[in-house]
């Protein structure tokens, strides 16, 4: 394997983590005005503006104010909240682990129905189930994850009382009770990585089923489901990789809408929260742990994609 | 997508037929978007909702906020189409200034993101090393945040409201611009017509946007009526969370969010904005991708 790759590759990811934290960063000096009016409102008193100062360090230059925050956020100091002067750094910490397990319910959701049916759109293309699924992945893609989260509180929680309509329960405290929670969150953003996963999955394989090994593969006489799966689907795999691991940020984003609907006590909760309540600390936080967690997850794809060409080369 | 479809293999045709046959790229381009089926779909879909859109306000009945709790409540009839939310006020009435929001927050973003996100694209693909380096990192730093959460972030740095909701979703869809541009400017850029240009002395600008912008339009161009689709989304969400389009001003996200906990007993008040956003999305959707069969033939082998 070349070392010389993976150093590049990391100090990329490091290069990207550090423009986050800047961006991250920009976010209480973008405000227009003074940031501390903007958080404690039109009619706050001269010393509860200083105290946001001294709090925020807003009063420094402007680069030591960044090395500052950085030097801070680099010890996990990510300030504390301004509503509840809480440390951020906890509450990130416990607000991740939802936002982990739903991104990766989700992605199982995607894949688990993405495969199945782009390959066998893949195989017959122009059949009945090749149909359908397009026309579902269209919907899957335009329709509003919010609204659909809606509708299946609707139908699922509330008509058949089937399912909670929202909330969370911590997997070590009740797994049943976690279960039933997840399913509906995960289903919702797993319905829109399914769509864009069966597209992609069945256009890898179409492009794979048509190479000449396939011909090969068929004329020795092998099963037609050991030339889709052994032959066929190996080697769509790699660009389906890649293709799941360019997800990872769309899904994010999903999840941080699904969140919200289903009061999914994960990390895009807590920055709509942050945000309603003007609580910028708590707010960047949240945004950065998304941040870096995807930069890393990124990262592990492609040394994936490495190890699953080996044909590969890298400069 | 027909990726199925196997296009001709390249015949050389001999001058004169050449002449007869060829009516230019965008022409051809124009030819085989009106016969893609889906694209025209989508395309009649966001020329309704346009329409609506522009002369809407004119045609309708009600006044988007005007309440009357008389009606409250009131199911689908001749007098209100689509029913009534829980102030008395005609769904479709909000629905049709919706569509004027939705639309516009679309096509500002994305001209937002489309014009700094191509221009960005074009200057580091034309440059070398240093630029480049800057500009691209850059862009990977913005796609390293999910679209939403940064949208949500900026806005928390700007204020809630319907504009700088545009500005914030223009901001999240700069890099997908800058990525594509910056490669199709890559594949291009010492192609014999550029080296030609410049041989006869034009200059940096002059070969950046009249040589190399007009040959990469394609999957710009393309990109634009995805992002729409994006756009429109991302719009309804932030409203829907209440920081895009503030009340009493009517947005299709917003309505979804004020009849949320009416939509058992009212469901018109949940049924038409959402299937109002997922038609418009699923428009741009089709277009996007006839525009891409259409213009790109290699992309669907």
């Amino acid at each position: 394997m070349n070392v010389g790759y993976i150093l590049q590759r990391l100090l990329l990811a490091l290069v990207v983590i550090l423009g986050v934290t800047f961006v991250v960063f920009m976010i209480v000096h973008i405000v227009p005005g003074d940031p501390a009016r903007v958080i404690l409102g039109a009619y706050a008193s001269n010393a509860a503006v200083a105290e946001i100062h001294q709090r925020l360090g807003l009063d420094a230059p402007f680069l030591q104010q960044y090395f500052t925050w950085l030097g801070n956020a680099l010890q996990g100091n990510l300030g504390s909240s301004l509503i509840t002067s809480q440390p951020v750094g906890p509450q990130l910490i416990q607000r991740l682990g939802p936002t982990l397990e739903l991104t990766i319910a989700s992605l199982l959701v995607g894949i688990v129905i993405a495969f199945p049916v782009g390959i066998l759109s893949a195989v017959k293309p122009g059949s009945a189930l090749d149909i359908i699924a397009s026309f579902i992945s269209q919907i899957g893609v335009s329709i509003p994850s919010f609204w659909m989260g809606i509708l299946l509180i609707l139908f699922f929680s509330l008509t058949l009382g089937w399912l909670p309509p929202s909330g969370y329960t911590p997997m070590s405290q009740d797994l049943g009770s976690w279960l039933a929670h997840l399913v509906l969150p995960a289903v919702t953003s797993g319905i829109v990585s399914a769509s864009i996963l069966t597209r992609f999955i069945r256009s890898a394989m179409l492009n794979v089923l048509g190479m000449n090994y396939i011909q090969t593969a068929r004329s020795k006489g092998l099963t037609e489901r050991s030339v889709t799966i052994r032959h066929g689907l190996r080697n769509a795999l790699i660009s389906i990789v890649t293709i799941i691991g360019l997800q990872v940020t769309a899904l994010m984003s999903g999840v941080v809408i699904v969140e919200i609907v289903f009061a999914w006590p994960g990390l895009g909760r807590l920055a709509l929260d942050a945000v309603l309540d003007r609580d910028y600390p708590l707010l960047q936080g949240a945004v950065l742990t998304v941040a870096v967690v995807v930069t890393l997850v990124n990262l592990v794809v492609d040394f994936l994609y490495f190890f699953l060409d080996p044909r590969i080369e890298y400069a | 997508m027909s990726d199925a479809t196997v296009s001709p293999a390249p015949v050389r045709l001999t001058k004169a037929r050449q002449a007869a046959r060829s009516r230019g790229l965008w022409s051809d381009a124009f030819r085989r978007l009106t016969r893609h089926k889906l694209a025209m779909f989508g395309l009649v879909i966001i020329l309704i909702t346009a329409i609506f859109a522009a002369i809407g306000p004119n045609i309708v009945a009600y006044t988007p906020d005007k309440m009357d709790m008389k009606t409250r409540f009131a199911p689908p009839s001749a007098a209100h189409l689509f029913g009534t939310d829980d102030f008395g006020r005609d769904t479709f009435t909000r629905i049709v200034y919706g569509a004027r929001v939705s639309l516009e927050v679309g096509v500002i973003s994305v001209g937002i993101a489309a014009t700094i996100g191509t221009f960005l694209g074009l200057l580091a693909g034309y440059s070398r090393r240093l630029v480049d380096e800057v500009i691209m990192r850059s862009m990977d730093v913005l796609y390293a945040f999910p679209a939403v959460l940064l949208a949500i972030a900026i806005l928390a740095a700007l204020g809630k409201g319907v504009g700088n909701a545009m500005i914030a979703i223009g901001v999240v869809y700069i890099p997908i611009f800058a990525r594509i541009t910056r490669g199709e400017v890559l594949s291009i850029r010492n192609e014999e017509y550029i080296t030609a240009a410049r041989s006869i002395g034009a200059g940096d600008i002059r070969i950046l946007f009249r040589h190399i912008l007009p040959n990469i339009l394609a999957p710009i161009i393309v990109e634009t009526s995805l992002s729409l689709a994006f756009a429109i989304l991302a719009e309804a969400s932030l409203s829907f969370f209440g920081l895009g389009t503030q009340p009493p001003d009517a947005s299709w996200g917003r309505m979804l969010s004020e009849g949320r906990n009416y939509f058992r007993q009212s469901p018109w008040m949940g049924i038409f904005p959402g299937v109002a956003i997922m038609l418009v999305v699923m428009g741009f959707n089709f277009l996007g991708d006839g525009l891409r069969d259409a213009l790109d033939p290699r992309l669907n082998r």
